[in-house]
């Protein structure tokens, strides 16, 4: 059973602007968000068959809610994320408190080095990739590679908009992944032709890369996504996925969708 | 032509990510050529590779922006060490050889990691905890025998400003100083400002103070209302002045003259040029600016509201004060260090009508907080903008003007 961490949006709101989908005139709407998180909870625990952790959500963290970001965890090792944005900062001592309080061993990055979490670390189980330069230093990765003893290829992220390699990127099942070219550089997109096959990328269109479309939660072939990705669906659906669509608008305020609002804990 | 040279390297998954090329490219596309003097690839997959690069450039400039251009990749300057600490030798003396910080964010290598230095501001030292786990700043007066200050400048590494986030005049900032320049836009932004750190402080952010820092003729132009309405409704919650500008805030309340100018008929008042000595005298006599409000001997203006509102005020005295009032601070040091302690959680500094305080205001301030300078005289902001800061911006105009602007752009009717 796959566990995920997710934390209530009881605080959820837009207080700053540190990526291009956030912007303070547009406030979020509290009942909207906290249906549409519950909307989401509810498809993940009842249709897609994941467990679920509540962390609980702190007074003035209103970011709290995309604990994607918490850090990664590998086995019964955690490797809290470092912001680089001083809003966001301010939750990592909430999260290390949480991965140790569950029996979590800390391994902590040198400072000075950012490092945005599962946000930014994702793999499908022969090839885990790194994004960097918008949030996460390419150090972090040979940092977590030695800690974890796995091979991370750091990836080049060029357009704010996706700026977590989750906003654009998503490992599925079998080796398969989500993904919109686009967001990466040139040297990155080569990479990853060169390392995934054609048949297991699905490529994203632009207008739904923009809904979130990669930003998706999938655990076996359930796979929940926002709603509004009609073409992303009907690829899914043609390799044997069933796409869940949830309403998550208010959380995109935010620049999150499904994915940024969970944590992968293992199994 | 001069040559520039220096090896950096690379580790970690670097060949099947491309880094490696992506470096390599890099550094052509800049205009510089290379060595790989080591390439080591990692026998299997999970290992690391790791690879040491000769760059050579046509100058140091060139070096730099290459070494700028590749950092991100991972390319590290071989030979990164520790930053070098000496005990201080006597209080109030630096080490020979002390490290002179910058209002840049600051980092030091201390036992092979690197950490934030702490409250930094320009023109201090950096001083080491003896642990080695903290660094912070420290003024040359501060300081005392033996402890640990950063000497040399290896091991210092100063990060330049992104550029912020906010698409507000803050994030074009301006080098140059115009008197030109239509000042409308500039205004409605900073009012946008101050009404989100309103919002935020009442929410009980950290970083959401406004400071002021404003000379005296912002009561002789005209400005007296405006700001004390910008007090009263908590848009500026810190106030750094010299005695001038209380004196004449506190003249203008109890003989309705500014240096004994009358603000109704705009000529001076008989005897007018004493005014300002016998309000200093008064609130002397009353024993400071709080009672002298509490007790309703002053009704109005700039101190009032300070007082009513319970802000924070320094006022620093200077050579040619007379009096002074009451709480003005007459040790220049002392006065620094209090500015220094009011400046924690200053989320936005407005610089108005004045130069020596607000040079001294600068000079504190870390490069990160916004800061607007304002006056008349375009040398005053172009010196503030040459600290180099992208969230500084000067405009040349008139004190009370710009405060009735940014009064009447947050809800002010005068």
């Amino acid at each position: 059973m796959t566990r995920l961490l997710v934390c209530p949006p009881d605080f959820f709101r837009i207080d700053y602007e540190i990526n291009p989908w956030m912007n303070r005139e547009n406030a979020v709407d509290h009942m909207r968000a906290v249906r549409q998180w519950d909307g989401l909870m509810e498809g993940l625990e009842r249709r897609v068959g994941a467990t679920l952790e509540r962390m609980t959500p702190v007074r003035g963290l209103p970011d709290l809610v995309f604990t994607a970001n918490a850090g990664v965890v590998l086995d019964n090792l955690a490797v809290p994320s470092r912001f680089r944005h001083p809003e966001r900062q301010r939750e990592q001592t909430h999260f290390e408190e949480w991965f140790v309080e569950h029996g979590y061993e800390l391994r902590l990055l040198e400072d000075g080095v950012y490092f945005e979490g599962a946000g930014d670390l994702l793999g499908v189980p022969d090839l885990w990739l790194g994004g960097y330069r918008k949030r996460s230093d390419v150090g972090a990765y040979t940092q977590i590679s030695e800690l974890f003893g796995r091979e991370i290829i750091p990836v080049e992220l060029v357009d704010d908009r996706f700026y977590h390699l989750d906003t654009c990127f998503c490992p599925l099942s079998d080796g398969e992944v989500l993904y919109y070219p686009h967001a990466f550089d040139g040297y990155a997109r080569a990479v990853i032709a060169e390392r995934l096959e054609e048949n297991r990328r699905l490529t994203v269109p632009q207008s739904e890369a923009l809904r979130f479309a990669c930003n998706a939660v999938c655990v076996g072939r359930k796979i929940a996504l926002p709603t509004g990705c009609p073409e992303t669906m009907r690829m899914l659906r043609d390799r044997g996925y069933e796409p869940i669509p949830l309403e998550l608008d208010e959380f995109m305020k935010a620049g999150g969708s499904a994915k940024c609002l969970t944590l992968a804990l293992g199994e | 032509m001069s040559r520039s040279q220096t090896t950096v390297v690379l580790d970690g998954h670097i060949i099947d990510s491309l880094l490696l090329p992506k470096v390599l490219d890099t550094i052509l596309a800049m205009g510089g050529t290379f060595d790989l003097t080591e390439v080591q690839i990692g026998t299997k997959r999970e290992e690391p590779s790791h690879a040491k690069i000769l760059i050579r450039a046509k100058s140091s400039e060139a070096l730099s922006a290459i070494l700028q251009g590749i950092q991100p990749h991972g390319a590290l300057v071989e030979g990164e060490a520790d930053c070098m600490v000496e005990p201080a030798p006597k209080p109030g003396v630096l080490p020979e050889n002390f490290y002179a910080t910058s209002h840049l964010p600051t980092q030091v290598r201390l036992h092979g990691k690197w950490v934030d230095v702490q409250g930094i501001e320009m023109d201090v030292a950096i001083r080491v905890s003896p642990d080695f786990t903290r660094a912070s700043t420290v003024p040359m007066s501060d300081v005392a025998p033996g402890e640990l200050i950063v000497t040399g400048r290896e091991g210092v590494r100063v990060s330049p400003l992104e550029r912020p986030k906010e698409r507000d005049v803050f994030s074009f900032m301006q080098a140059e100083v115009s008197s030109e320049r239509p000042n409308t836009y500039a205004i409605a932004d900073i009012a946008e400002r101050m009404r989100t750190l309103r919002k935020q402080r009442e929410a009980g952010r950290p970083g959401s103070e406004v400071l002021l820092t404003g000379g005296p003729a912002i009561i002789h132009a005209g400005g007296r209302d405006a700001l004390a309405w910008l007090i009263d409704n908590g848009f500026i919650t810190v106030l750094f002045c010299g005695n001038a500008l209380a004196t004449h805030d506190l003249e203008a309340d109890l003989f309705g003259t500014s240096l004994g100018y009358r603000f109704s008929a705009g000529h001076s008042a008989p005897h007018g040029h004493e005014h300002h000595l016998r309000t200093i005298n008064r609130i002397r006599a009353i024993g400071s600016i709080e009672r002298a409000v509490e007790t309703g001997v002053v009704k109005g203006g700039v101190m009032a509201a300070c007082v009513r509102k319970g802000i924070k005020v320094v006022m620093a005295g200077s050579i040619r004060d007379d009096g002074p009032l009451p709480g003005v601070i007459t040790d220049t040091m002392t006065a620094q260090a209090a500015m220094r302690a009011a400046l924690p959680g200053v989320g936005l500094a407005l610089l108005v009508a004045t130069t020596l305080h607000a040079v001294a205001t600068g000079n504190l301030l870390p490069a990160t907080v916004p800061t607007v300078c304002v006056d008349v005289n375009p040398a005053v902001p172009t010196k503030l903008a040459d600290r180099g800061t992208f969230q500084a911006i000067g405009l040349v105009m008139d004190a009370a003007s710009f405060l009735r602007d940014l009064a009447r752009n947050l809800g002010w009717n005068g």
